[in-house]
């Protein structure tokens, strides 16, 4: 299971880079078991606040929320997931970005968990 | 197979909730509630009861009692002997939701022709395995449209001549949501073009019906192409016998197809129960609320059926799912599946005719008496028409009742006093051309 060390991280499983990028984690996907559908709620220009709807995420067997992590305006969606979302399960961290945000208050990532922090809320949750 | 628990299971479970009985786990209620009596008469006998609900029964007059020429959304036609012999085995009788597909491919692979034979009939891309009725579907529509455009568009447009209890429903269904209508109080004699006045950009679904409920068949074309100019979904609610002769709503462009499936091979029942169609574009498969049975393959290669996109569905989606109803109507989709697979494409079209050619007749015969005349003599249907007569439809329709022939829906309820002399007569093949030559002499006796 990966954890980059560059990535704030939340609790619901969500990671956010200083750039704004926003997806879901390796963890996320692995408990979702094989995504078949991604869909982004928000558009370009959008305004979202911290702990906003901005996607959901089908697998076989659920269907789940993704909150962003941090408030701001949406920037980029990335439309490519509708046609692959595999990405999801293949590529948490890269290919399966889902929006970028143009952050509003840096400081909200500073209440996020860091990679050590979020590696050990994993942990905690598989006992 | 029913296994009920034995004493020593009984006895295992109230060790572990920790009660020494199962009265005790009704101590919560007050003692003086607990065991209400139950004032039940005397069991009877089976002939006693048989004579009884014979005796009730006898109280209903059907259509095999009467001369009916009563639609207005349920229509007296033959079902042949094949559909309830087939439906009556066991199997398929008794058969609840077929979740687990590995004992259930037999009723799968029904729903799966089911749906199949929708879109057929429909011009769709994707059908669901059927909702309660027609009204339902219709409110399913709002429901999925609204979803559609995610709730950036609460509007729904209705036409005025879309059934009655059809808008209802979908007022009750939706109500509490953030969903408004529109539309449904303009005068049901305008032109369906007349609702283009309340689409806009607010506008989620434009719902019209066809044939109408006045009989009435347009095509929607044109109206189609101009709902979707304006960036909303166009729908409509069918009567899928008249597509055994029809151009078909997937070919004017409809985005959303409902119907009600009562007239294919389920029986009158004083209102239900029927079933709703349902049909869409595959793009918009993801927010259809209902059963949805896909074909795939087994891990031996073998063709299997299974209930698919689960995650629509409530029980993953929960609160965000795009529908609750989880009931079953199988046993009625099953009986429409049988119906179409029996008469085929040329039957089902030979009994659209035929139904055609006697409402025809019908209208001319009535159109000739004097006093009477059709309410909408420019616009072509298929087997009901809406026949102005020379006095109050309900007191016409009363005094002919009294003769055992109910000549069809008196309109003045559902609109008003314009319409109340105003009488919806539907003409089916179970009419022979006596009783529509009775119904014209009974109507010509009346001034």
């Amino acid at each position: 299971m990966e954890f980059p060390a560059d990535l704030k991280y939340t609790k619901n499983d969500e990671w956010i880079r200083a750039d704004g990028t926003v997806g879901v984690t390796d963890y996320a996907q692995d408990q979702l078991s094989d995504v078949v559908f991604v869909e982004i709620v928000v558009s370009e220009g959008d305004e979202v606040a911290q702990g906003d709807i901005i996607a959901t995420i089908e697998s076989v067997k659920a269907a789940a929320d993704v909150y962003a992590p941090a408030g701001g305006k949406v920037v980029a969606v990335n439309e490519a997931l509708a046609d692959t979302p595999e990405a999801v399960n293949e590529d948490p961290y890269g290919k399966a970005w889902l929006i970028k945000l143009e952050i509003a208050d840096p400081a909200e990532l500073d209440g996020l968990m860091d990679a050590e922090a979020y590696e050990a809320y994993c942990k905690e949750r598989e006992e | 197979m029913f296994s009920p628990l034995t004493q020593a299971d009984r006895k295992a479970m109230l060790e572990a909730i920790g009660v020494a009985r199962v009265s005790d786990l009704f101590a919560a209620v007050p003692e003086a509630y607990r065991y209400p009596p139950l004032r039940l008469p005397p069991p009877l006998t089976e002939m006693e009861v048989a004579e009884e609900l014979q005796a009730l029964s006898e109280d209903n007059e059907t259509a095999r009692d009467l001369v009916s020429f009563l639609g207005a959304g349920a229509y007296n036609h033959y079902i042949p002997a094949a559909v309830d012999a087939i439906l009556s085995r066991g199997e398929y009788y008794t058969a609840y939701t077929p979740y687990q597909p590995e004992i259930s491919q037999g009723t799968l692979q029904a729903l799966f022709e089911y749906q199949s034979m929708v879109c057929a009939l429909t011009g769709m891309e994707v059908a669901n395995a059927s909702h309660y009725d027609g009204a339902t579907a219709v409110a399913e529509a709002a429901i999925m449209a609204y979803h559609v455009f995610r709730g950036k568009r609460p509007k729904v447009v209705l036409s005025p001549s879309l059934h009655p209890h059809y808008r209802e429903t979908t007022r009750t269904y939706t109500q509490g949501s953030p969903i408004v209508f529109a539309g449904d109080d303009l005068p049901p004699a305008a032109p369906p073009e007349a609702l283009l006045d309340e689409v806009d950009d607010q506008t989620a679904l434009v719902m019209v019906q066809y044939p109408d409920f006045f009989g009435r068949v347009y095509d929607f074309t044109a109206l189609a192409e101009e709902v979707h100019a304006r960036g909303a979904l166009f729908g409509v609610a069918v009567n899928p016998l008249a597509l055994g002769l029809l151009k078909p709503p997937g070919e004017m462009g409809a985005d959303i197809v409902t119907g009600e499936g009562q007239p294919l091979g389920i029986p009158l029942s004083f209102g239900g129960p029927y079933v709703g169609l349902f049909a869409t574009r595959k793009k918009y498969v993801r927010k259809m609320a209902g059963r949805l049975v896909g074909q795939t393959v087994d891990n031996r290669g073998q063709r299997a059926y299974v209930l698919t996109l689960s995650a629509r569905e409530q029980h993953i989606r929960r609160e965000r799912a795009t529908s609750n109803i989880c009931s079953n109507q199988g046993l009625m989709t099953l009986a429409v599946a049988v119906y179409l697979s029996l008469l085929g494409k040329e039957g089902l079209r030979q009994v659209a005719e035929l139904n055609y050619q006697k409402a025809h007749y019908a209208a001319r015969k009535l159109a000739a008496l004097p006093g009477y005349e059709l309410a909408f003599p420019e616009t072509p249907f298929f087997n009901e028409f809406a026949l102005r007569c020379p006095g109050p439809a309900d007191e016409i329709a009363a005094h002919l009742l009294e003769h055992d022939v109910i000549p069809g829906y008196p309109l003045g309820e559902a609109y008003g006093e314009a319409f109340r002399d105003v009488l919806l007569v539907a003409v089916t093949e179970m009419n022979p051309r006596e009783e529509i030559d009775l119904l014209a002499e009974m109507l010509g006796e009346v001034h």
